[in-house]
C-alpha cells in the first residue's frame, strides 16, 4: 500500500510490508502475501524445481509438521472434495501408502488404480487410462510406471496435476524432496554440505533426483558406485563421481545408500554379493568415517547385509524410519502448493 | 459507515492489484493515522485488563493469527503477565489450510502454528488478529481450533475492527472501531515486523463518477 496523495501527513519511511485488508476473502487481514515461486504444473523431474519453489515445498512441509503435531484431529479439510488418484503401473508399498495418506490428512478422495497385470501394451493402455481419468476429472494423478517418461506422457493427456512417483529408472521427485527435508532438519542449510550416494545409480531414479534437488539446494553431492554401476553421460550431471568409497565418505555430512536393483538388472553387473558388499556396502567402520553429526539414509526398501548392514542400518545415525515419515508431510506440502489457485483469476 | 458490500468480492479490481504485490498505482487515497505507537500501547492494556475482567482466575490461552496477531498476542501475554504474576501461555495458529478460498488464489507460504504445551483443552482460548473484516479468518480459526482440542471458551480479540462483515462473527475486545468503506485499506504496523507501530487508515479518493453514479460510496 504505498500512496502517492499528497495528503500524506507524516513523511515518514512507508513501512514495507503493510498489511491490507481489501478483500473478502479469508486473508488474515493483517499479513501481507508474501512473493511465493512459482511451482511447476506437475511434478515431473526435480529438475523442474527451482531453489524458490523447492524450498517452499521444504518449508511448507515443516510447517505442516508443525500444525499437525499433536493435534486431536489429524486431518486438515485443505483438498475436501478434489480428487487425487494413485495410478501404480509398478509394485510399490511406501510411495503408494504415504501418497495415500498424505491426500487422505488433506481430506481428498483416493482412488488407488493398480494395473498390475494388464496385458494391454504399455503405451496403449497408459492413454487408454488417461481418458478414463480425464473422464472420472481427477485433480491430480500420482503415476508410477516403470518405463522412463510416462508420467510426462500422460501429463500432455489429463487436465489434472501428474506427480512422478517413480518412472523407470528416470525420476523420483518426491524421494528427493523427502530426503532433502531430512538433511535440512539434521543438518540445517545444505550449503556446501557434502553428501555421498552410494551404489546402483545406473538404475536409480533417486540417485537422480537427488542429485539434482540436492545441488539446485546448494549441497556438493559425490556418487559413489562400481564403474559397471555407473550411468552413461554421468558428467553431465551436477555431481561428482568417485569409485573410492572410504575416501568419499571421510568427513561427509550425509551418506545416501542405494538399493541394488536386481530386478532390473538384466547382465552381470558386479561379480558377487559378498564383492559388492566388501567394495560399496555401509559398515560401521566406514560409518565412523562420517562426520561427528552425520546421518545414514537409505530410500528403501534395504537389501540388509548387502548395501547397509544391519547393525548401521538399526543404528544412531540412521534416519531410515523418519525419512518414511517425512515422505508423507513432504507428499502433503506438494499436493496442496499444485493443487491450491487452480481457478486463479476467476470466481 | 455504509451498507454492507452486495456480495463477497473477491474480483475487486484493487484487490487483484494488491494479491500480486504491486502498489495500486494511480489510484489516489489519503492516509490518516488512526493509532501511534503510545495509542496503541494504552489500546493493548486496556485490552488486557478487559481480559482479565472478562475471565478472572480462569487458565488463559492466547493464540495469535500470524503474522501480526502474533506479535500483539505476545504483547497481549506481557501485560496479562504484568497484571497477574503468572505466566500466560501463548501460542500461532495459521489458519491458511483452513481458508475457504484455496482454490480461488495461488498457493501461499504457510506460517507457524505453535500450540503451547499445555494444550487447549477446558482454557479459555483468546485468539488474537490485528484487523478483523469480513470474519472469514476467524472462521477458519474457529475450524482449526477444533482439530487442535476443545478449548471451554473461545474469545476474540482483534486491534481493529473495521466492518464488512461475511459472517455472524464478533469480537468480545476491540481496541479501535473504525468504520471504513469497502474500497479503504487499514494498515496495521508493528515494531516486530515494519520498525514501527501504527494503524493508517488509507481511504480511497472517490471519483467524479462514483460520487455522481453511486453516491455514498468512498465518501466518509
Amino acid at each position: 500500500m504505498t500512496t502517492t496523495a499528497a495528503h500524506v501527513p507524516t513523511a515518514r519511511p512507508t513501512p514495507t510490508p503493510t498489511s491490507t485488508a481489501p478483500t473478502g476473502a479469508a486473508a488474515p487481514t493483517g499479513s501481507t502475501e508474501p512473493v511465493v515461486p512459482t511451482m511447476p504444473r506437475h511434478l515431473l523431474s526435480a529438475g523442474d524445481l527451482t531453489r524458490g519453489s523447492a524450498e517452499l515445498i521444504l518449508d511448507t512441509a515443516e510447517r505442516i509438521d508443525q500444525a499437525m503435531a499433536g493435534r486431536e484431529v489429524r486431518k486438515l479439510p485443505t483438498l475436501r472434495g478434489r480428487t487425487v488418484v494413485n495410478l501404480f503401473f509398478e509394485d510399490s508399498t511406501r510411495t503408494r501408502i504415504s501418497f495415500e495418506l498424505a491426500a487422505k490428512r488433506l481430506s481428498a478422495d483416493v482412488i488407488n488404480f493398480s494395473a498390475k497385470g494388464s496385458s494391454v501394451s504399455k503405451g496403449e493402455s497408459l492413454k487408454d487410462t488417461a481418458w478414463t481419468l480425464q473422464a472420472m476429472g481427477a485433480d491430480a494423478v500420482v503415476c508410477r510406471h516403470s518405463a522412463s517418461g510416462a508420467p510426462q506422457q500422460l501429463s500432455g493427456w489429463v487436465d489434472g496435476h501428474v506427480i512422478n512417483a517413480g518412472d523407470g529408472t528416470h525420476e523420483h521427485p518426491t524421494q528427493a524432496l523427502l530426503d532433502a527435508f531430512t538433511l535440512r532438519r539434521h543438518l540445517g542449510r545444505l550449503d556446501g554440505r557434502r553428501i555421498v550416494v552410494v551404489g546402483d545409480v545406473l538404475h536409480s531414479r533417486v540417485a537422480r533426483s537427488n542429485v539434482l534437488l540436492l545441488s539446485t539446494l546448494g549441497a556438493q553431492v559425490t556418487l559413489v558406485a562400481p564403474p559397471t554401476l555407473v550411468p552413461v553421460g554421468v558428467d553431465a550431471w551436477p555431481a561428482q563421481v568417485s569409485y573410492d568409497l572410504d575416501g568419499a565418505l571421510t568427513g561427509a555430512d550425509a551418506v545416501m545408500m542405494l538399493r541394488v536393483q536386481r530386478e532390473r538388472m538384466s547382465g552381470a553387473f558386479f561379480p558377487t554379493e559378498r564383492e559388492y558388499s566388501r567394495g560399496y556396502g555401509l559398515d560401521e567402520r566406514r560409518r565412523a568415517l562420517l562426520a561427528d553429526d552425520a546421518i545414514v539414509m537409505h530410500p528403501g526398501p534395504m537389501n540388509r547385509g548387502m548395501e547397509i548392514t544391519p547393525g548401521v542400518a538399526d543404528g544412531v545415525n540412521s534416519v531410515i524410519v523418519e525419512q518414511v515419515a517425512n515422505g508423507v508431510t513432504v507428499r502433503m506440502a506438494v499436493l496442496y502448493l499444485l493443487l491450491s489457485g487452480e481457478m486463479d483469476g476467476g470466481l | 459507515m455504509h451498507a454492507r458490500p452486495a456480495q463477497a468480492s473477491t474480483s475487486n479490481a484493487r484487490s487483484v492489484a494488491q494479491s500480486v504485490a504491486q502498489p495500486a498505482a494511480g489510484a489516489p487515497e489519503i492516509l490518516t493515522e488512526i493509532l501511534g505507537g503510545a495509542q496503541i500501547a494504552r489500546t493493548i492494556d486496556r485490552i488486557a485488563h478487559q481480559i482479565l475482567e472478562r475471565n478472572g482466575e480462569q487458565p488463559i490461552v492466547l493464540l495469535g493469527i500470524p503474522t501480526r496477531g502474533v506479535h500483539l498476542a505476545k504483547r497481549l501475554a506481557d501485560r496479562l503477565t504484568a497484571f497477574t504474576g503468572r505466566p500466560i501461555p501463548v501460542g500461532s495458529l495459521d489458519i491458511t489450510l483452513y481458508r475457504d478460498d484455496l482454490r480461488r488464489r495461488p498457493p501461499r507460504a504457510l506460517e507457524e502454528t505453535r500450540i503451547p504445551a499445555g494444550g487447549l483443552d477446558n482454557a479459555t482460548v483468546v485468539l488474537v488478529d490485528d484487523v478483523l473484516y469480513s470474519g472469514r479468518t476467524i472462521r477458519a480459526a474457529l475450524d482449526a481450533l477444533r482439530d487442535h482440542g476443545r478449548p471451554a471458551v473461545v474469545q476474540l480479540a482483534v486491534l481493529v475492527d473495521r466492518g464488512h462483515r461475511q459472517l455472524p462473527i464478533r469480537a468480545d475486545y476491540v481496541g479501535k472501531n473504525i468504520p471504513t468503506a469497502f474500497g479503504d485499506d487499514v494498515a496495521v504496523h508493528l515494531v516486530e515486523i515494519d520498525g514501527l507501530d501504527s494503524v493508517e487508515l488509507a481511504r480511497a479518493v472517490p471519483t467524479r463518477e462514483e460520487i455522481t453514479g453511486r453516491p455514498g460510496e468512498g465518501t466518509s
